[in-house]
């Protein structure tokens, strides 16, 4: 028998049966939850008379349709009766089932994917599942981690099982080593440009090479947050030393005399050398640039220094249509250079990118410069209440006021626009959230997927520019 | 769970790739607690010129006219046909939901995203696979059309009168489908093993047993 995957892995010690029509029944350790896709699961699970099977493996906390301005008012400060009744829903759900969840005033609240590993409730070798396509991030951990529809929800909620197929393995090896200015952003965005939106549907992804164990485990959550838009379900990194260094002390992490068994168990959490992998796609490192996504979908990306490319050339029929509509509805011009596209917001947030490292590098862009004039509004969206805490700690908060930047409450805030932080129609943003579909950040608004320090610098410039020079520098001091 | 045996009805050829569920159901429709309420709202973004909201009525719309749904020979579609990677995006069932309440009961693509495809099956909601030529085949015979066609579910079969194409489909999902089985009762017959496995696992590594509390 050959080597196995860490996808195999992972999958061989949660089985619980094999159905003698192929599927499985998955054990989950898992599940969290927000308030837009949980409500008709708990009408679900009360209309068939069923209750949860394990309670205390649940986490929630409503996240999607927050305010990011005054949250000292809680639930009351939602201004639209329809989100509210959202929340209010899950909090009544919550408290029916007994359910933890981090409610709005609650410092622990925050992006669910943020606020999973934060906690140490997401941990390696488990499987993770939440009604979000974004549950990929947490494979950072070694941990079998992806999205699942509102009936999945229901399904784990009563049996927290979930009946499965298993996917093939993928892996993306990355050699070499990120320059400076470059992040794992911009590796995420350069794998689904060579991979294509579809190019993982039906694997799962194993990230691995140098490049990728020399990235800091939030480096490796924003990584495979982005899973899912090359069409994989699920993302994977190895367990290391850099997992365990961030799990260790983590509310929810074994401590004590369960510390070294877990260890010495999530040290098997690697693929064997001598596993194979049904694809695999090599990238080197030492030769990526920053990049910006310039039409409607994520593979539709570039580094800062190319052009917005002509349709005219692509030889695929059906591709070459999507970039033409992408162009017009981005009001882009083929050939035009990516540092020509101006911007009218900036935002600096979401699950792929609001933890403390992401805003850090912004900050470091951000000290001692000025959002330029143009730009209407430049907001940084913290991705937890706790990593909101840790940045004013720091100072960065002042740093990003300094400057002109709003700083906000935590929650997904303008990566999809369910609360009042959106785009106008036509506008353009800096975005460092994970989907630049049409109307995403609000109706008619133009999305640019690129890294935290990247939409700063955009931030400061007005319009697209390599950060890369901006580094160098130093701002005037404010 | 609804079943699906067979539909027949005029196809709608939406000639695009890589259609993501933010496109079929757009995220301020996604703060309704129910399940049902999204078909006047499918591909709202595409189907009207102003920007919709949970607030306004049909009534006050501004139809666009050039998208393929509101055209008066695919008035009565049953079956969407579109092209590679359908659903991609988030994860949200509602785009499921709303296909279902307009009265879409099958797509059919070369390729679908994964998680749309899983949610479609637990709606009543065929998802099927075919060749890119016999896509294409489709999308010429459809637009100006219209194209009347049946899916059968039970013979695994497209049938037009010009042509019959064969698509594969897992069997699991096929007799769930057919029978309109609620799959969580169908787990909850392996309860036992289900208590065994936890039972094991517990003692392998406790820690995934704490509370969280």
């Amino acid at each position: 028998m050959g080597g196995r995957t860490l996808y195999d892995k992972l999958w061989d010690a949660h089985l619980v049966a094999e159905r003698e029509d192929g599927s499985s029944l998955l054990y989950i350790d898992r599940h969290l939850l927000h308030e837009v896709t949980s409500p008709q699961a708990f009408e679900g699970l009360r209309l068939a008379g069923r209750g949860p099977w394990r309670i205390d493996a649940n986490l929630a906390t409503p996240d999607h349709n927050v305010p990011t301005t005054d949250r000292a008012a809680g639930i009351e400060g939602i201004t639209d009766p329809i989100s509210r009744i959202q929340v209010e829903t899950l909090d009544a759900n919550c408290d029916e089932f007994g359910i933890l969840e981090f409610r709005m005033r609650d410092p622990r609240q925050g992006i669910v994917h943020v606020v999973g590993p934060e906690q140490g409730a997401t941990l390696p070798g488990m499987t993770v599942v939440c009604g979000d396509s974004h549950t990929s991030t947490h494979g950072a951990f070694a941990a079998l981690a992806h999205g699942i529809g509102t009936s999945e929800v229901e399904h784990v909620l009563a049996t927290q099982c979930l009946t499965a197929k298993k996917a093939k393995n993928f892996r993306v090896w990355v050699d070499g080593t990120l320059g400076e200015g470059v992040t794992a952003k911009d590796l995420a965005l350069a794998i689904i440009g060579a991979m294509g939106t579809a190019g993982g549907t039906g694997y799962t992804l194993e990230y691995a090479g140098p490049a990728i164990r020399a990235l800091s485990l939030e480096g490796r959550m924003t990584l495979c947050n982005m899973a899912i838009e090359a069409g994989a379900r699920a993302g994977l990194v190895a367990f290391d030393e850099v997992t365990a260094a961030y799990v260790e002390g983590r509310p929810y992490a074994p401590a004590g005399a369960l510390w070294g068994p877990a260890l010495a168990a999530w040290s098997d959490l690697v693929s064997d050398p001598d596993a194979s992998f049904d694809r695999e796609l090599v990238l080197d490192a030492s030769v990526l640039e920053p990049q910006v996504s310039w039409g409607t979908s994520p593979e539709m990306v570039a580094p800062i220094t190319g052009q917005v490319p002509d349709p005219a050339q692509c030889d695929d029929p059906v591709r070459a249509e999507s970039w033409a509509g992408a162009l017009r509805y981005m009001d882009l011009a083929a050939g035009q250079a990516l540092t020509s596209i101006a911007l009218d917001r900036v935002f600096i947030g979401s699950c792929t990118n609001s933890r403390i490292e992401d805003l850090r590098s912004a900050a470091a862009v951000a000290r001692g410069r000025k959002v330029a004039s143009s730009i209407k509004q430049a907001l940084v969206v913290p991705g937890s209440g706790l990593v909101k805490r840790q940045a004013e700690e720091e100072g960065l908060d002042e740093i990003f006021r300094a400057a002109g930047f709003e700083w906000r409450d935590p929650g997904c805030s303008m990566c999809l626009a369910m609360n009042a932080d959106r785009l106008g129609p036509g506008e353009h943003c800096a975005s460092t959230s994970n989907r630049n579909f049409e109307g995403r950040q609000g109706h008619g608004g133009r999305t640019h997927l690129v890294s935290p320090a990247m939409a700063a610098a955009a931030a400061i410039a007005g319009h697209f520019t390599d950060v890369r020079a901006l580094l160098g520098e130093q701002g005037e001091q404010a | 769970m609804k079943a699906f045996r067979s539909v027949s009805g005029v196809v709608a050829p939406l000639d695009r790739a890589h259609v993501d569920t933010d496109q079929i159901i757009p995220k301020q429709f996604l703060k309704s607690i129910r399940r049902s309420g999204f078909g006047p709202n499918l591909f709202d973004g595409w189907r009207y010129l102003d920007e919709g909201s949970p607030e306004k009525t049909e009534n006050e719309r501004q139809i666009n006219p050039d998208f393929v749904l509101n055209k008066a020979r695919y008035q009565d579609a049953k079956v969407l046909l579109a092209r590679e990677n359908f659903g991609c995006g988030s994860s949200r069932e509602h785009a499921v939901w709303a296909l279902e309440e307009f009265g879409l009961r099958c797509v059919i693509a070369p390729s679908f995203a994964d998680i749309f495809y899983n949610n479609c099956f637990k709606n009543g909601v065929l998802p099927v696979a075919l060749p890119a030529e016999a896509v294409d085949a489709l999308f010429t015979a459809a637009d100006p059309g219209p194209l009347t066609l049946t899916v059968d579910l039970e013979a695994q079969e497209v049938r037009t009168e010009a042509a019959t194409y064969g698509f594969e489909i897992d069997p699991h999902r096929r007799h769930c489908l057919l029978e309109g089985l609620d799959d969580i009762g169908l787990s909850l017959q392996y309860a036992a093993q289900i208590r065994e496995y936890e039972r094991r696992r517990r003692s392998e590594a406790p820690w995934l047993f704490d509370a969280l509390r």
